[in-house]
């Protein structure tokens, strides 16, 4: 009875069950997310006292002084963006494949198995992963235990005799960081880029073969083109989430600083809340930009 | 030189004993099948008849279990689609939409290499062909449905293919459209000359159209002919019921009408209902039940019900006099030349 009255009363009133439908997520979204981010964001325009440690509540540029004018910080962000275009760039290069394979050759059994092989790995625990991959990778683990049994000893230690990416051990070198990178956000790039791959109807590229070109051919001049938006997509994921991140380069990894663990560290320990909202602002800033390059790339277009 | 002899005196497309299945369903069934030159040749059938892979084989987008497929005498059945001198054009139109008009119809151009003013002098001639020059700039997305079909024309034609192939080239357009785009189609493959080979679920379509028309049914090719002798000559009850509409007569009821034991296959246009006086002499006579009468405007069509059991549809020319056709319910004598009946296998 009360549940018919309901029913009525909201019948005709569209503009009313709208409001009632949005409202808890539009405050959730309005006033915990966003105005908890500006108020983050804003505290990058104050500075502390150097002497009391204390943040002085005054509109400033000092932290942004120090940001950019400390070669450490700079170092540390360039470490950050490349680590994220590296990471980004490998799991499209290997997602595509898979992606591919999934969207376009699979039969309905195998697609199954793909998706749940993809993110079955999501359901375990990020931490519990992290560090299994540290010990994947230890100087005495299975990795470097099977390299060796393989007879691959000496590309191993080539490899980690790079200056810079490399180090005593996968488990702390930029190599073994990067590929933990690839590992966990690789989800991230194919479930997207399978989507899109999934809504480019065959008849395209039949299209493209009836007309003379090779697959090599119909694969850049149609597939890409077209996977694009799901490339852009799985992109802003990995690069973003790499961007972050501040577990895995503090589990894993050369000792360098990333932007995700001086944002830890600077309102934690450091108790420098300014200099912490700074660096979170690198992200934000970096990811506006990638959008509006793969905007005009033409990512969106056919969204 | 006789070389170049052979390849002028050799076929355009020739299936030989071309099979295809997919699982346990038989799409093709051993089907030969010789197109000549400069012809427009109609694929038609129901859906799942095997038309649509015959043409798959034909473009090389599938290749047949067993059989051969020749293109000019040469054997492509091996050969991928990118490396045959044929030409598509899609149900779906398959444009691709990241390019624009031009792009997608200098597409073929490209993928060979020829340099961008020359593709793109070469496009806008395509399009003037097909009346679309000034949507050039267009993206595909943007067209309509009709126009999308004359840009895919266009594009299919480009690389100056010495065949085309149409699948289902008007399914998706609305009536006046089609009608247009038929005689527009029909007037572009006289004047280039070059073999058109189309598929097509409709009848009216595949006798319009075509020079030829080999009939599919259940994988196999039931009937292949012009479209006069599909229609006035169908050899199984098949093809008379598939082109046209007629009356299928099974041998039982045959031979009680006309005294031999032969089924046979009567148009409804034929079929006459006899108001006075006797028929001529030459004319089968039965007499049955009107049941119903159905007005599509140019005729009528009256269902009988011959004592049989069996009802025979009639198709009356619209005479302007409503008092021609008796009412339903009556009894009417129907009659039709002996001749015109036409034996079945």
């Amino acid at each position: 009875m009360v549940a018919r009255s309901v029913s009525r009363f909201l019948h005709g009133r569209q503009g009313f069950y709208l409001a009632l439908l949005l409202a808890p997520p539009l405050l959730w979204l309005g006033t915990v997310y966003l105005a908890s981010l500006f108020a983050l964001l804003a505290q990058s325009f104050y500075a502390i006292d150097e002497f009391t440690a204390r943040v002085v509540p005054e509109l400033t540029l000092k932290t942004y002084r120090q940001l950019v004018g400390h070669p450490a910080n700079v170092d540390i962000v360039l470490r950050t963006v490349l680590m994220a275009v590296a990471v980004t760039l490998a799991s499209a290069v290997i997602a595509f494949p898979v992606a591919n394979y999934m969207a376009r050759h699979a039969g309905p059994r195998m697609k199954a198995l793909f998706y749940v092989g993809v993110m079955l790995p999501m359901w375990t625990s990020y931490l519990v992963k992290v560090y299994a991959w540290r010990l994947l990778l230890a100087k005495e683990g299975i990795i470097s235990w099977a390299l060796t049994g393989l007879g691959l000893q000496g590309p191993l230690d080539r490899l980690l005799a790079v200056p810079v990416v490399g180090g005593p051990s996968l488990a702390s070198s930029y190599i073994g960081m990067f590929i933990v990178f690839v590992y966990m956000w690789l989800p991230f790039m194919i479930l997207p880029l399978a989507a899109a791959l999934e809504r480019v109807p065959q008849s395209l590229l039949q299209a493209s073969a009836d007309l003379g070109a090779r697959p090599g051919q119909t694969f850049r001049t149609v597939v890409l083109p077209l996977a694009l938006p799901g490339l852009a997509a799985g992109s802003i994921f990995t690069f973003s989430l790499t961007l972050g991140d501040y577990i895995i380069p503090s589990v894993v990894g050369a000792p360098g600083y990333f932007i995700g663990m001086m944002v830890y560290q600077q309102q934690g320990t450091a108790g420098n809340m300014p200099l912490a909202a700074a660096f979170s602002i690198v992200p934000i800033v970096l990811i506006a930009i990638y959008l509006a390059l793969a905007r005009r790339m033409g990512a969106f277009d056919a969204l | 030189m006789t070389d170049q002899r052979k390849r002028d005196a050799s076929p355009a497309i020739e299936l030989r004993e071309a099979s295809r299945a997919f699982g346990p369903v038989v799409a093709l069934d051993r089907i030969s099948l010789t197109i000549s030159p400069g012809e427009f040749f109609a694929l038609l059938g129901p859906s799942g008849s095997g038309k649509t892979t015959c043409l798959r084989l034909i473009a090389g987008f599938d290749h047949p279990d067993s059989g051969q497929v020749l293109l000019d005498g040469v054997d492509v059945t091996d050969i991928p689609p990118f490396e045959r001198n044929v030409n598509t054009v899609f149900q779906d139109y398959a444009l691709f939409p990241h390019m624009n008009v031009a792009d997608n119809v200098a597409y073929g151009l490209r993928v060979r290499g020829v340099a961008a003013a020359e593709r793109r002098k070469r496009a806008l001639e395509m399009l003037d062909l097909v009346q679309l020059e000034s949507f050039a700039d267009r993206r595909s997305t943007q067209l309509s449905g009709g126009q999308k079909q004359r840009v895919a024309l266009a594009r299919a034609l480009i690389n100056q293919p010495k065949v085309l192939l149409l699948d289902e080239p008007l399914g998706a357009l609305d009536l006046k459209l089609r009608e247009e785009m038929q005689t527009e189609l029909k007037s572009l493959q006289q004047r280039l000359g070059i073999t058109f080979v189309f598929v097509t679920h409709d009848q009216g379509e595949a006798l319009s159209m075509a020079n030829r028309v080999a009939v599919f049914n259940a994988g196999r090719i039931e009937q292949l002919d012009t479209p006069r002798a599909l229609y006035t000559r169908p050899k199984t009850a098949f093809v008379a019921g598939f082109v046209g509409s007629a009356n299928v007569v099974e041998s039982d009821l045959a031979e009680r009408l006309t005294g031999r034991r032969q089924a046979f296959a009567i148009r409804p246009e034929l079929i006459r209902i006899v108001t006075n006086g006797a028929p001529p002499a030459d004319h089968v006579v039965t007499e049955g039940v009107l049941e119903n009468i159905l007005y599509h405007g140019a005729s009528s069509r009256c269902h009988v019900r011959t004592g049989d059991g069996a009802v025979l549809a009639v198709a009356q020319a619209e005479s302007g006099d409503a008092a021609a056709l008796p009412a339903p319910g009556t009894r009417v004598r129907i009659s039709w030349p002996r001749a015109s009946a036409v034996p079945l296998e």
